[in-house]
């Protein structure tokens, strides 16, 4: 299923797109040569978000990054939704689409977060089954995303990074590799996080995220990272980052900053550090 | 374990977090559940609370945090578009005994969703104001609203934002407009209501005006709106 002519985003840094930050995209965006938007939120009828996704969308690759499809939900994926992750593929035309390894519906009920799934063979086949019906549905390969996680299964069977990797295989999806839940959730389940990258399948890999997360600790005093997208991108996920790409060569790479938004100007010093790195590589 | 066992105890706190998991030395997860509880719960009080700013700030931040929290549990959004969502909240402030001695509460809570669903509601063309006459039919754009209380939500949405007086007691009728990508507020003449469903049943202008009902100022608040479109036939 997968084609290279599914993932059409450029090898440079994107950015997570924020109404705020409008003006200066299109009049100076500084080294950011593509954007990302979240799906969910450009699914109403019409007004100034699907007027600024059309304008910008005729000057910067668009990355749809699905936030909402419960692809690791135990029931059939909604009908509904599909319909209009199809709608937006459709008009918008964008370089790539990607969704989460989680799941955030139950019985109808949408949780607004990304839920954590134990790593079993029904799992698996659950998730191949889903991912081949959005394929279908939008006619195209989508990218997977690998989760931050603040605990884990004690029946899952299998590493996360061969878990990836098979479902890539069974489907032909795309990997979107987070390197600052790589961080994150190795922290948390105390693994050194450049294991992860030395595991993880990076040929398949056609996107890189980073981002921002908050420190806490857990009741026993232990490292509880969580992943917040609300502050810039720390040292140590800098670091990984430049392990992963001198491993798995150039990818577009994305910052995101979701809450706690900066001005634009401090997003596209973070943009200009990922470049820094990226840049040397794809030379 | 299954995920009807996770999502109860995601919105019970009282509950343990289910077993089976573990954090990294294989304790029960305690706090490291807590995170998802947190995120579940905080994020969907942060959208209701960005999606109805006059009702947070008339209640309290505190005070809407709380409320929030209940209106998650009772009613969680049915699809993944947050913007969608919050449309039952009018109907469950009605029947919330806390906010029971805010009875225009409900009401502001209906200007605010009749703002968020004409922000994203779909474009539209109005018609030429020049080609306008007594025999002309409409429909209303797709971004038009009407809310109609026995209290005065208009003045009591500005006084909150710190934008006009203290709101003297009245019934008020709000129409909103989306002119270009910002949806506007009109406070209507009491008679204006029923001319606008007039004129939404697909009466001519001169039909859909009451006895003795003077249309300039409602009729230049839709044009200047753009809230009058070419008929669907």
């Amino acid at each position: 299923m997968s084609r290279i002519s599914d993932f059409r985003l450029p090898a440079g840094v994107g950015v997570g797109y924020k109404a705020q930050h409008f003006n200066e995209l299109v009049s100076a965006p500084g080294c950011v040569s593509w954007l990302e938007i979240h799906a969910e939120n450009y699914m109403g009828d019409g007004g100034r978000p699907l007027a600024q996704l059309r304008h910008l969308s005729e000057r910067f690759p668009i990355s749809v990054h699905g936030v909402g499809l419960s692809i690791g939900g135990e029931a059939p994926l909604d009908p509904d939704h599909l319909a209009r992750l199809r709608h937006l593929c459709d008009w918008l035309q964008p370089a790539s689409f990607s969704e989460h390894l989680a799941w955030s519906t139950h019985e109808g009920a949408f949780l607004n977060d990304l839920l954590p799934l134990p790593y079993t063979e029904a799992t698996l086949t659950r998730v191949c089954d889903h991912i081949d019906a959005l394929q279908a549905t939008i006619g195209r390969a989508m990218m997977l995303e690998n989760p931050s996680t603040y605990l884990a299964f004690a029946e899952s069977e299998m590493e996360e990074t061969d878990f990836l990797a098979e479902i890539a295989r069974r489907t032909g999806c795309g990997l979107l590799l987070d390197v600052n839940n790589v961080y994150v959730a190795s922290t948390n389940q105390q693994r050194e996080p450049l294991d992860y990258i030395e595991h993880f399948p990076l040929a398949a890999v056609h996107e890189i995220h980073l981002g921002g997360h908050d420190e806490q600790a857990d009741e026993h005093g232990d490292r509880l990272l969580i992943d917040s997208h609300d502050a810039e991108v720390v040292d140590p996920v800098w670091q990984l980052y430049r392990e992963t790409i001198r491993r798995s060569g150039p990818r577009p790479t994305l910052i995101e900053w979701d809450a706690n938004i900066p001005p634009y100007a401090e997003l596209e010093a973070e943009a200009s550090r990922a470049a820094a790195i990226l840049e040397p590589v794809a030379a | 374990m299954s995920q009807s066992a996770f999502h109860t105890a995601l919105l019970d706190p009282a509950t343990p977090a289910p077993e089976g998991l573990i954090d990294p030395k294989g304790r029960p997860a305690g706090k490291r559940f807590d995170v998802y509880r947190n995120n579940v719960v905080v994020s969907l009080s942060e959208a209701l609370a960005e999606a109805f700013p006059v009702c947070q700030a008339i209640v309290g931040e505190e005070f809407f945090t709380a409320l929030a929290g209940q209106y998650v549990r009772q009613h969680p959004p049915r699809d993944p578009r947050i913007a969608t969502w919050g449309t039952t909240l009018p109907a469950f402030l009605e029947t919330f005994p806390p906010v029971a001695h805010l009875p225009y509460l409900p009401d502001v809570a209906r200007l605010e969703q009749a703002l968020r669903e004409s922000y994203h509601a779909a474009d539209s063309t109005p018609v030429d104001p020049s080609t306008i006459t007594t025999e002309s039919r409409f429909a209303l754009a797709p971004a038009v609203r009407l809310v109609q209380s026995l209290y005065p939500i208009h003045a009591i949405w500005r006084f909150t934002r710190g934008d006009g007086p203290k709101p003297a007691p009245q019934a008020q009728s709000v129409l909103v407009t989306r002119p270009s990508y910002d949806p506007q507020l009109t406070v209507l003449h009491p008679q204006a209501p029923a001319f606008l469903a007039g004129l939404a049943a697909g009466e001519t202008l001169e039909e859909a005006t009451p006895d003795g009902f003077d249309i300039t100022e409602t009729l230049t608040a839709l044009i200047t709106g753009g809230a009058l479109t070419e008929p669907q036939l």
